[in-house]
Order: C-alpha cells, then structure tokens, then sequence
C-alpha cells in the first residue's frame, strides 16, 4: 500500500532543515519526497554539485542518514560500491560467517544517489550507464534543474533549445542553446532496466508513488525529476511546484513510467497547454519573447514538444 | 604446506588476492596487469574466493567504486597500470583523504603518449602525492610478499591509509620464477580480520563522508592526514618484521645490498634492482666496495634512513624509471637530495634516468655507473649530474 499523505508527513525527515540550498530551491524537496517512500535503512551517495555543497558545509550535515560523496563523475559508481559491499557482507552471511554487527541482518537496506543533470546526462554518464548495466540494486535519482548550478548556470545536455546559461547566453546573435535536450529518461529505458520514470516535486503523490516502487526493486532504477531552480531559471521562489506542473501541462516535461519495458504516462494533461505558459514566468527563456528570432525559436522548441509528446503517446499506446 | 611453484608476478598477485579473499574488488583490465583481474575473475566464478567482483566499466569508476565499498565497511582491491591508474588520478586523493585503506597492485607501465605498454615508473610516480602508501617490488616474490603486507600496513589503526603495491611490468609481471606460496589460513592469520571505522553500512551511527570542507577546516584536515605518514613509516618496518618472522623473509624501507663497507653506492628501485645485485657482485669480485640501496617504501619517504645509510658513501647515483618533465631531475634523486642536504650531508650525486617505455637495462651498463661513480668520488662532483642511461642520439 503506498503511503497516504498523513503518513508521508509522520515519516521522520532524513534531510533535515538548516541546509544552505537557496529559497525555493527544488532539490530538497525532491530527495525529502523520495526518502519520504521507504521506511527501510537507506544510505544515499551524491555526486558534486548544489544538494552536497549545501547539506554538509563541515563541520555541519543536514543528513540523517549515511550520506558520501567522493566526485563529481561517479555517483553511480559510489552507489554501486556501497551495494557491492552489502552484498558481499550478506553473501558471506548465506555461506556461514556472521554479519558485521553494524549490520541490520533484518533489515532490508536501500541504495540511493542524488545526482545533479550535469553529474547524470554528461559527465557521469559513463558511470551511470556502467552501474545500469551490471544491475546493482539502487535508485538513481537525476535532481535534473536543466543547467550546471553549482558552478553558476552553465548549459548541460539538459538544458532545453532557446535557454539562457552562462555558457548558452542569450545574445544578439544566439538566441541561447541551440540544440535540444538529451533525453535521457528514453536512453536510461533503453538500458532495458526494470524501472525508469520521470517526475516533478509539484505532484508528490506521483513522485512518491514512483520512489516506492522503485524502491522496492533488486536492481537498477531511474527517476528524472525536473527540479526547478528559481536562480538559475530567473523564477519567483515560490512557484517552484507551479512551474514543475506547467512542465508537465504544456508536455514539456510528461510524468511517465518504464516498467519492465512498459511505457505508460501517470499524468495526461487534461488539456495540453501552449509551451508559452510554461516559458513566460522564468526569465531563462525573457529573450525569447522580445522579437521575431525568439518568436521563431519557440515555434521550435513547441514542435520538440510536441515531436515528443507524440512519441511518448505513441509508445504508451496511447496513440 | 608452504609450497614452492613456478609462478609469472601477475599469477603471483592474483595468488594473493585469493588468499587474502576480500570482500570486493572493482577492477579493469589494461595491459600488462590485465591478466591479474582474468585470474581473479576466474577464481570468483569457480567460487574460490567470496568476493563481490564488480567488473566496472573505466577504473575511474573502479576507484570510484572501491573507495565506496571501503567505505561502506570492508576489505577492498583493485589492480591497474598506466593509462588505468591514471585516469583514477582524480579519485586516489580522494580515497586517501578518506583514510580508506583500498589495497591498489600497479604493474608499472609507462603513461602515454605514445602509447607504450612496457615498463617504467611514470605511472605511479605521477601518482605520488596522492597520499597513497607506495611499495616497489623487485621480484615474483615481493610483489606476493608486499601485497600481503599491504593489508596489514594500510589498515592498521594508526594509518589507516590505502596502499599501492608496485611491480614492474612484464619484467616482472610476465616472468616466472620460483614463487614460496605461503598457506591460505597463515596468510589469513597475518592478515587478520578486517576491522572497519565508521562503516557506512552502520545505520544507527551516520555519518556523512566527503563534505564540502572550507579554509576553515579543510587544512587542519590535511595536517591530520600529514601526521599518518610517520606512523605508516613504521607500519612498514613492523609489519616487514612480522612478516620475517611468520614466513622467514622479513622487509623494511629498504634493502642494504653489500652497504656496510660500500663507497660507490647505487639507488633504484624495483626489478633493476636484481640487475644492479649482479653488477654489485661482479665488481666485488674486483675489489671494487660496490653497494646498492633498494628502495621499497617511497611513499612515506624515509629520508632519515635513507640519509644515515648513505652517510659513509664516497658518491652515490640514484636511478630514476621516471622523468619529471620540466624539472631538471628525476623524482628519486630529487627527494634523495633534499634529504640529504637537510641533513648537512654533501656526498657528491648524479642521476640516472633509465629504461623508459621498457628500455632494456643491462649489467654491464650498470657496471658503467659504478665506473662514473669512481670517477665522480675522485673528482668530489659529477661533470654530468644527469644522465640519459642507453639513450641513443
Ligand atoms: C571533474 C570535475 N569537473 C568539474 C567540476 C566543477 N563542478 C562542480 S559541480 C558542477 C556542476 C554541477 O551541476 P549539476 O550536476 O547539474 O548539479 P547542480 O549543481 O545543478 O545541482 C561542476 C561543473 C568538478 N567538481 N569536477
């Protein structure tokens, strides 16, 4: 039975306050929903980025759990070497000799990343795909803000076509990104891993939902959360949840799932709003509404939309 | 029974990976230690060890993965040379920062480019203020000895410090020679049980590893991981006399090769060490007071030691597999010299660099040195402090 809202807000908080992530930052609202979901001991790796230069500022962490990060590139790797360990301890177990004491022989232990998009679609996709592939049990959540913000708005392969980063400035000739974003979620369900899915903070019901199933698998499991960023997107702090559900309204950001190979959306759009709703309140996409170049480069970025759209309906059989 | 076979250096370290069983290892092939992780991922599938094999896609992500396993709570290994142990760069500081004692074999390979497969040192030379203990093998035999070791010296309370286990490529790793195989339970015995500190695995006292670590901290760290190194210097010698003493081969920091009456004395490290032993012994036969300083524990640098052994020399030519491009010498003799001048000593030094990218050293070349050396204690300085050894043009 997954957990109603009155028992997700009894569940201790794993990522406690006092954190230094910014007003109205989405990402520890993200990892609080996904912690939320499991009551099982769980031990979480993050890679370099906003989440881990935030939370544990030395000599302070706002972590409750066991919590490591070694680098940037690696968080699927640190994960996978944490899983590696427990399952040796615990096949060691099997064969006779005693657990480590330290080690709850009852409990069934949860493996989680927290992993910026520029650790996850760029520099740690090696590992990410690596780790995939060898089948380590963990769930690997991408905290995905569309740009590298730790290091000061810098494009990613998340970043989407027309957005304004310091290194995909908006200029009077560029009108920001040029190419569209990766999608990463699809390359994660081409792995043929057994659950994959993408998410938003603004719909807890549809993360949580999401973070205990996948929590609740032996293997790998992905979840893209678009995690809005008010700084880095230019967005008033308190429209965090209302900008991650226009994502999902305009179909700029759909809320599916992967399971075993099964595409089906966990939220259909009751009427699938014009991208523009979504653009208009972050000063990311401003440019793109100053003049004919801007107004051209939104034509494409609603023909990505709804390319794609179309494409998931297609291979949710919904079309 | 303690058995004599003949064993290749790699067939010799994956033996001791087998006997020292550990609960991981993360590992990926590159010549010419590939075949180490072929063997031990055989053993693994014939279930001759417990251990939890992660055949990881890069060795940035094997040392990424062994650090992790290390720190979740148990004993981990890894096995790497050259471009692999290079591209970990960035993670074996990170590991030692961690005081995680992953136990690292490196069959030493040249770094590209071009790309070469075959000996030198610059691979772990390049890694060596990483924080990492570094051992040197001369033989099949030490480089099964030193990793035993390894464990013992790396996980200790007092070090707590990962460990690098180095044997020279092919000259070592493919030759055989007649390798002493301990018993499994005596080398589980002298290892002993691994004993963690602050598994990540123990959910009722969390902690968080590898935070954010400002001016304000972050130097006081790097003192604190300053201070491990004395206590790894002597780590080496007692462990080096445990090790004598169980299994009738005992280490230190160094070998003294014919040094208590030597006034030409060579230093290098690893399998030019045996060739040096043979030059030694031909020019004794000639009354020339011939001796070798083998240098096994670079990291920690035991400059005192290594001060008060050469301190009755007439002149001394320290041999470097490695090139500090830019310096003006290799990293041996510059540390050898440091040591030796703040110790007030001013015997007259010259250095070797040999044998990159597998570069043949012979005998007679080395005999060649303690010729240059006799030269250089009559003249009280080298005309050339640098040397190319065997280079041509
Ligand atoms: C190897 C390496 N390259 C670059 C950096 C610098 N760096 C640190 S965090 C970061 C960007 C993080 O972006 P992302 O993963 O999207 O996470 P966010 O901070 O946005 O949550 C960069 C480029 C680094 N730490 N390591």
């Amino acid at each position: 039975m997954p957990k109603n809202l009155k028992q997700l807000s009894h569940t201790p908080l794993r990522l406690t306050g006092g954190h230094r992530l910014c007003p109205g930052c989405g990402e520890p609202i993200v990892v609080r929903q996904v912690l939320m979901a499991t009551d099982d001991p769980v031990i979480a790796a993050s890679c370099t980025g906003c989440l881990e230069v935030s939370t544990t500022i030395f000599p302070y962490t706002a972590w409750n759990i066991p919590w490591i990060h070694i680098a940037f590139e690696n968080a699927a790797a640190t994960i996978a070497g944490i899983e590696a360990m427990y399952k040796a301890h615990k096949a060691r177990a099997a064969k006779g000799t005693p657990l480590p004491d330290y080690i709850d022989p009852d409990a069934d232990y949860k493996f989680v990343a927290f992993a910026g998009d520029g650790g996850t679609y760029d520099i740690g996709f090696q590992s990410l795909s690596g780790a995939t592939e060898r089948g380590h049990q963990f769930l690997y959540v991408c905290l995905n803000n569309e740009a590298y913000m730790n290091t000061g708005i810098q494009r990613s392969s998340a970043t989407p076509m027309g957005g304004h980063t310091t290194t995909s400035p908006a200029g009077s000739v560029i009108p920001g990104k040029q190419q569209h974003q990766k999608d990463l979620t699809a390359c994660m369900a081409a792995h043929d891993m057994p659950y994959v899915a993408q998410s938003i903070p603004g719909r807890w019901r549809d993360l949580t939902r999401k973070a205990e199933k996948a929590f609740a698998i032996d293997g790998p499991t992905f979840i893209n959360v678009l995690t809005p960023c008010p700084l880095g997107w230019r967005l008033a702090p308190e429209m965090t949840p209302e900008i991650s559900q226009l994502a999902a309204d305009t179909c700029m950001w759909p809320l599916y799932e992967v399971e075993d190979g099964q595409w089906k959306l966990t939220y259909k759009p009751k009427e699938k709003k014009p991208i523009e709703e979504y653009l208009e309140p972050q000063g990311r996409f401003r440019h793109l509404f100053r003049d004919e170049k801007g107004a051209e480069m939104r034509q494409k970025m609603q023909e990505w939309a709804d390319y794609k759209w179309n494409q998931l309906l297609e291979r949710c059989g919904e079309q | 029974m303690p058995e004599v076979k003949p064993m290749e250096g790699n067939q010799a370290v994956a033996e001791a990976m087998r006997q020292i069983n550990p609960d991981a290892v993360a590992a990926y092939p590159i010549t010419p230690s590939t075949e180490i992780v072929q063997t031990f991922a055989q053993f693994v599938a014939d279930g001759e060890v417990d251990t939890n094999f992660v055949a990881v896609e890069s060795e940035h992500s094997a040392m990424s993965a062994c650090t992790a396993a290390a720190a979740a709570g148990g004993r981990v290994m890894n096995v790497t040379s050259a471009n692999g142990l290079a591209l970990m760069w960035e993670i074996l500081y990170i590991t030692a920062s961690l005081r995680q004692p992953v136990i690292l074999t490196v069959v030493n390979r040249a770094l590209s480019g071009n790309i070469n497969i075959h000996c030198d040192h610059s691979d772990t030379m390049g890694a060596r203020d990483a924080g990492w203990i570094q051992l040197y093998g001369e033989n099949v035999q030490e480089a099964y000895d030193n990793l035993i070791q390894a464990v013992v010296i790396g996980e200790r309370e007092d070090v707590r410090l990962p460990v690098m286990s180095c044997l020279d490529g092919f000259l070592v790793s493919h030759s055989y020679e007649l390798l002493q195989v301990e018993d499994d339970e005596a080398v589980q015995e002298f290892i002993g049980p691994y004993q963690p500190r602050y598994p990540l695995l123990d959910i009722e006292n969390p902690i968080t590893m590898g935070p954010l670590d400002l001016w304000d901290f972050y130097f006081e760290h790097k003192r604190d991981q300053w201070e491990a190194y004395g206590p790894a210097k002597q780590a080496i010698i007692e462990v080096g006399q445990a090790f004598g003493e169980e299994f009738g081969r005992p280490y230190g920091l160094m070998e003294k090769y014919h040094l208590d009456d030597a006034d030409f004395v060579v230093m290098a490290m690893s399998s030019m060490a045996g060739t040096a032993k043979d030059a030694v012994e031909t020019l004794r036969e000639d009354g020339v007071k011939a001796g070798l300083l083998k240098l096994r524990a670079f990291r920690p640098f035991p400059s005192e030691e290594i001060v008060a052994t050469l301190q009755n020399a007439a002149a001394v030519a320290i041999c470097d597999r490695a090139a500090s491009f830019g310096a003006e010498t290799g990293p041996l003799y510059a540390e050898t010299i440091a040591a030796l001048y703040s110790a007030g000593m001013q015997i007259p030094c010259c250095n070797y660099i040999y044998g990159l990218g597998g570069r043949q050293v012979t005998p007679e070349e080395i005999v060649g040195i303690y010729r240059d050396l006799e030269r250089i204690a009559a003249e009280g300085q080298p005309s050339q402090p640098l040397q190319f050894l065997g280079v041509r043009g």
